[in-house]
């Protein structure tokens, strides 16, 4: 087998054993890589029904055919567990060193079981697995825990996925990181604390052959090439930062709290300011020859120093979506986020919350307590100090810290139940993931998206805002063209998940990012690398096979079409201002949509899946468990 | 600081435009061994801190201190085009060489222990390919007196016109 080693690696952190599962051809066809293989292996190892930060969740790591050769971005890999944020599918995806030095060392996947005793730090050299102690690293951002362990090891090529002291301390929305990479949605950093695994390391010393090189180095030399002109300048230049004025001209730049989509300071946070004023460097991943991350330095005032790559979904979050217009907060705030082991985008849309429900009255200045102000504050929207402060009370689960890093959702209920207020309207998440820095009431079809997508409110498992913001539709109404469009552009999106490949190489194969204009391109790198015949049809299948098996995984964790919502502000508070004013998503609108999407899947009305739909995509196993 | 002392021609790397991609790692492991492996790679890109990116590859000193510490001399320099040649019939992986260069830029293989050094891909005719494949022209061909020249010409144009 060429692209594939055809071995899983599965290490157990109770036993402190491991042991080595071989995969044949055949499933590697279905399942690719990235987030379906993951999710596949997430479906194989883990106890049905239990809870996410319980030891029968399992850490399920997958890369893809690419890693290691030169295809431009294709150093991805794709981890899953049980979301401890969605109690559904928790699928995300990094990149660059790790996952190419997984690939040398000989491992398409890993499984990591059970729980440790004591905090752990797994070293994967080649063939080799070593349980280390990680005492020493307790405490370390994700960087420094990084950087600690290859001055540790002695080799400057160990790559490590390691968890900050979010983690550590089991915070919801905490993330995994490598290479400064972020698998950052869906909680995994939780997962990974609850296990007391610190890290995950690895050195991979072996070389990476491929069916064809010929052929795939002419391939991969085009590309490459074609990533340097027009097709990537947005990422190249300015990120995708560039999404600020563009949203906030449609008037769905996500403002305090989804209360507004126009934000009066969208200039003051937008790309262009960011890169005349804070950009320092722009850096790529490995394998990757567009270089899309801007990374940012504060120069001066109370955050000088600070220093990340800054892109728009955690920017909106915690800059817009907080009143926020001081960019100097907002990278201290991400540069927090990044450090301490914490998805931006949940950590924004859940102060943003706090903030709402202080304005309200709900919360008072005594409730924010803290080290830094024994009096507590005020956070107000616009407070930057405030949101820098509640994001360090997360990471540390500080005061009131400790109810925000359970996310919106359990925090909302948590307030409600205590003190019989209604703060879960304006709780923004669905499925408990908190939504990204898209207003859907002014994009229909991206809200049928969002609402059916597998692990909560995600912008990149769907590109439904596509059609909308192209105006291939008109993103204000409904119609019956949705439930197609949300399974097309949801599908298209899984192809590039699953092998996988970043999508910003899109348009790099013929200028256009259209099914006919990638999947043929698609196909040839494929059999260049595997020796396989793949073609357009077998590339699309790949999408609609990902879904599936993270779909079918939620239906045996529990999932009924009532899950498939939107958070209540979308359905019910028309939007105030600007281009989509007066607009929601309404509960007529949003069950029709339903209805149209789970038949354009072949679904059941309930959105269950039919046993011959399952048997006709190659998933005998997934049909006899949950098929209909 | 080390710097090269070479009359003769090497791979250098403008830090200001490498984003630390490492294709060209990817490019020289396959030209020298026909598979995709950066440990094998005779150019190095390095990340010291989050924001400080290059790629290193042999310098092509004159009087070169690796040919020098070589107790078997099997290192020997091109007087034409400065590149290294390593007799692998001699070299027996002792690694002095590598510490004798003070850019890091010799390794050793370690199935057949001898030394590796770039050798510009002189019997390409396209020439080196990690150049070639340098998606940001980052990498380029260049000497020491090239790269003077250059500054002199940068620094007139930021003295005169004061851009």
């Amino acid at each position: 087998m060429y692209g594939y080693s055809g071995k899983i690696l599965h290490v157990d952190l109770t036993t402190r054993k491991t042991w080595v599962e071989s995969k044949p051809e055949e499933w590697y066809k279905i399942y690719i890589g990235g987030v379906s293989m993951a999710s596949r292996l997430c479906w194989e190892n883990i106890e049905v029904g239990c809870d996410p930060l319980s030891p029968g969740n399992p850490i399920c790591i997958a890369n893809g055919m690419f890693a290691g050769t030169p295809v431009p971005v294709g150093g991805k890999y794709g981890l899953a567990s049980k979301s401890p944020l969605t109690g559904f599918i928790g699928d995300s995806l990094s990149s660059s060193w790790f996952t190419i030095a997984l690939k040398r060392a000989g491992w398409d996947g890993i499984v990591i079981h059970g729980a440790s005793d004591d905090w752990v730090y797994v070293f994967i050299d080649d063939d080799r697995v070593e349980f280390r102690d990680a005492s020493q690293l307790l405490g370390l951002g994700t960087f420094q825990t990084e950087e600690t362990i290859r001055e540790e090891l002695g080799d400057d090529q160990v790559r490590s996925a390691t968890i900050g002291p979010a983690g550590e301390k089991l915070v919801r929305v905490a993330s995994v990181t490598n290479d400064s990479r972020q698998a950052g949605r869906t909680g995994h950093g939780a997962v990974w604390g609850s296990k007391k695994l610190k890290a995950l390391s690895v050195r991979g010393t072996h070389g990476v052959s491929v069916a064809d090189p010929d052929a795939l180095l002419q391939l991969s030399y085009d590309i490459t090439q074609a990533a340097q002109g027009p097709h990537t300048q947005k990422y190249r230049i300015l990120g995708t930062m560039a999404n600020v004025l563009n949203l906030n001209r449609l008037g769905i730049l996500p403002t305090r709290n989804y209360q507004q989509g126009v934000f009066e300071y969208a200039e003051l946070i937008s790309g262009e300011y960011l890169h005349e004023h804070y950009h320092v460097k722009t850096i790529a991943c490995a394998q990757c020859p567009i270089a899309c991350e801007q990374m940012s330095q504060v120069k001066d005032g109370p955050y000088a120093g600070a220093m990340t790559g800054i892109d728009y979904e955690p920017l909106y979050a915690v800059g817009s979506n907080c009143g926020v217009k001081d960019l100097r907060a907002a990278i201290k705030t991400i540069d927090i986020c990044d450090r301490g082991g914490m998805d931006a985008m949940s950590t924004g849309v859940t102060i943003s919350w706090a903030m709402e429900t202080f304005e309200r009255g709900i919360f008072t200045k005594e409730d924010f307590k803290c080290a830094k102000y024994p009096e507590g504050f005020e956070p107000n929207f616009g407070n930057a100090e405030a949101v820098v402060t509640l994001a360090e009370m997360i990471r540390d689960r500080e005061g009131i810290g400790d109810l925000l890093a359970e996310g919106s959702k359990r925090a909302s209920a948590q307030v409600d139940a205590e003190r019989g207020t209604e703060t879960w309207k304006w709780a923004m998440h669905i499925k408990g993931l908190e939504t990204p820095g898209y207003d859907a009431r002014g994009l229909k079809t991206f809200a049928l998206g969002l609402a059916v997508g597998t692990r909560g409110a995600c912008h990149n498992r769907t590109a439904a805002y596509d059609p909308d913001i192209k105006g291939e539709v008109d993103r204000f109404s409904v119609d019956e063209t949705r439930g197609k469009l949300a399974k097309s552009t949801e599908e298209y999106a899984a192809v590039y998940d699953t092998l996988p490949l970043c999508k910003f190489i899109r348009r790099c194969f013929t200028g256009k990012a259209d099914r006919a204009g990638a999947w043929p391109a698609i196909a040839k790198l494929i059999n260049a690398t595997t020796g396989w015949d793949f073609d357009y049809d077998a590339v699309d299948l790949i999408g609609e096979r990902a879904f599936t098996i993270k779909k079918a995984f939620n239906i045996r964790e529990g999932w009924t079409r009532e899950d498939d919502h939107l958070p209540w502000r979308w359905m019910h508070e028309p939007m105030k201002e600007g281009p989509s004013a007066g607009y929601v998503v309404s509960e007529e609108e949003l069950e029709y949509m339903k209805d149209l999407y789970y038949e354009a899947k072949g679904w059941t009305k309930d959105g269950l899946i039919p046993k011959e739909k399952l048997i006709a995509l190659g998933m005998d196993d997934v049909a006899e468990e949950i098929g209909v | 600081m080390p710097t090269s002392t070479s009359k003769y021609q090497y791979i250098t790397c403008d830090p200001t435009k490498c984003v630390g991609c490492q294709l060209c790692e990817y490019i020289c492991s396959y030209v020298k061994t026909g598979e995709f492996n950066t440990y094998r790679s005779r150019i190095r890109t390095v990340r010291a801190e989050e924001i400080l990116i290059t790629a290193v590859a042999c310098r092509t000193c004159e009087d070169a201190p690796c040919v020098i510490a070589c107790p078997r001399d099997a290192l020997s320099q091109d007087p034409n085009t400065g590149i290294i040649h390593v007799d692998a019939n001699r070299c027996d992986g002792c690694a002095w060489c590598v510490e004798a260069c003070d850019f890091g830029a010799i390794s050793i293989n370690p199935e057949t222990k001898t030394a590796e050094i770039c050798d510009m891909c002189e019997d390409l005719e396209d020439g080196p390919q990690c150049v070639k494949w340098c998606p940001k022209e980052a990498l380029e061909l260049t000497t020491p007196d090239r790269r003077a020249q250059r500054s002199r010409r940068k620094l007139a144009v930021e003295e005169v016109l004061g851009r």
